[in-house]
């Protein structure tokens, strides 16, 4: 069995550009890797990098972050508050170790459509070139650790024993 | 005369400053000590694990713990005081959420024990010889503790439950825990034992943080002449305080210092650094990537800044490799 790893990407997408823009794409009849899932959200300013942080850690594999073109804002300046966040939160996720593909933010207007399937298609090569991040599947294996002394501690107990540390 | 309620005090990776704390209550301490008996203490009475492991189960009111957890030895303390304690409290930052140990979750163990044991300066150890778990000398058998891969919180280990925030938690709220455990009027079980506001709510230079701070560089301490009145945020220091939970009365910026953190967040954050990036760099003034990274480079060490007391509750818990 060689199947091919297909990556979970979760997506963030405005309301007023980048979702529109998926929706032309599919009104349109674009082909696009399935491998997304849309988000929809008001504002790419609404996108906390608390988001970004909580889909790694609940199993994607990437994170796509679509909102309008500078000066677009539907709110004026919320995308402005997008760049500058995730300019620090790719920091911090180099910092983790987190891969610089896995994380993506594009500006994608309403009548973007080609736009949207080209993004989606690069992003999927890229990061199942990467490979699976899998952190809950990592967070388990971290823990593993400190199974075999629950066991022991809890035999002991039965025998009112300690081992070292007395 | 019924029993008075027992309490254990037990630290783990800790500096001691927690248990410092407990002896800054001053003369409330003895009203403390009037009330309760302390059947656990390592830093100031000889009680040895054996003595509270031949107590009965659930026998001891409260447990207060301080320290992340980094052996096998924590972990088979924190255990045991569990089944002995019928409350356990999470006392101080790095039981809370990892503290200032959970910073070497950005490091993998064996780059730790190659630098400690071999590379450091200063270190003078040929045959390469580093601490073993089990080990023979003289026919006879030692163990140490096993160092584990990661820094963890209390509450990734044993149940927890209440936390009492800070590097270290202050007398006002240690007092406060106290006497709400004696009266046994507990709050619901999870809960902080300090007040969910943000620490800005509490800040005497609130009114000077504008509601938008526009920043265009962000400035170390050294190197600027703090303005003793004004919001540490507005002088362009990094201050933690609009992601992190009230309580200390804002001591810090009293001292004319940034918060650096340490109560950690409010119920309402999951991440307190991703938080912290949300609130304050939506708020630096470019607008072009280029103008944006170069107010950025202000912070040498985002992860050290924005989880100095908190890398094990970050949503990804460590560096990966």
């Amino acid at each position: 069995m060689n199947e091919q790893f297909e990556p979970k990407i979760v997506a963030f997408f405005c309301n007023w550009c980048t979702y529109t823009a998926a929706d032309l794409a599919g009104v349109s009849r674009l082909k696009y890797a399935p491998n997304v899932s849309v988000i929809r959200v008001m504002c790419s300013g609404r996108v906390d990098p608390q988001f970004v942080l909580d889909a790694f850690a609940r199993g994607a594999d990437g994170v796509l972050l679509g909102g309008c073109h500078p000066g677009d804002c539907h709110y004026a300046e919320g995308n402005y508050k997008t760049l500058r966040r995730m300019r620090m939160l790719e920091r911090m996720l180099k910092g983790m170790g987190i891969h610089d593909g896995r994380f993506r933010l594009e500006w994608i207007s309403g009548a973007e459509g080609d736009k949207v399937k080209a993004v989606i298609n690069d992003m999927t090569k890229k990061v199942r070139a990467l490979g699976p991040l899998d952190l809950p599947g990592k967070f388990k294996e971290w823990d593993k650790e400190m199974e075999e002394l629950e066991a022991h501690v809890n035999k002991d107990s039965k025998k009112g024993e300690t081992t070292h540390a007395r | 005369m019924p029993d008075k309620p027992k309490v254990a005090f037990y630290w783990c990776a800790s500096c001691g400053g927690c248990e410092e704390a407990v002896v800054d209550l001053a003369e409330d301490i003895l009203k403390v000590v009037e009330a309760v008996d302390i059947v656990l203490w390592p830093v100031a009475m000889d009680f040895k694990k054996a003595d509270v492991e031949a107590r009965p189960d659930k026998s001891i009111v409260a447990g207060f713990i301080n320290g992340a957890i980094r052996t096998s030895e924590q972990e088979e303390w924190v255990r045991m005081l569990r089944r002995k304690c019928q409350v356990v409290v999470s006392f101080g930052a790095c039981a809370n959420s990892g503290g200032i140990p959970a910073l070497a979750n950005q490091f993998q163990k064996e780059s730790i024990l190659k630098y400690v044991y071999e590379d450091c300066p200063g270190m003078d150890n040929p045959g390469k010889t580093r601490p073993q778990p089990e080990s023979k000398d003289e026919g006879r058998t030692l163990t140490l503790p096993e160092f584990r891969g990661m820094v963890r919180s209390l509450d990734q280990v044993i149940e927890v439950d209440y936390y009492l925030p800070g590097c270290p938690p202050t007398p006002k709220i240690i007092m406060a825990a106290v006497q709400a455990l004696l009266s046994g009027k507990l709050p619901p079980k999870g809960t902080v034992l300090s007040p969910d506001i943000a620490l800005c709510e509490e800040c005497k230079r609130k009114d000077s943080k504008p509601a938008d701070l526009a920043l265009t560089e962000f400035k170390r301490p050294h190197q600027i002449q703090i303005d003793p009145e004004k919001c540490l945020l507005a002088q362009g220091l990094v201050c933690m305080g609009p992601a992190t939970r009230g309580g200390c009365e804002a001591l810090c910026p009293a001292g004319n210092m940034a918060c650096t953190g340490c109560f950690g967040p409010t119920s309402r954050v999951k991440d307190q650094g991703a938080k912290f990036v949300s609130s304050v760099f939506s708020n630096i003034a470019p607008k072009e990537e280029k103008e944006i990274d170069a107010v950025l480079d202000g912070i040498p060490d985002p992860i050290g800044t924005f989880y100095r007391y908190g890398l094990s509750k970050c949503l990804l818990r460590r560096k990966l490799q």
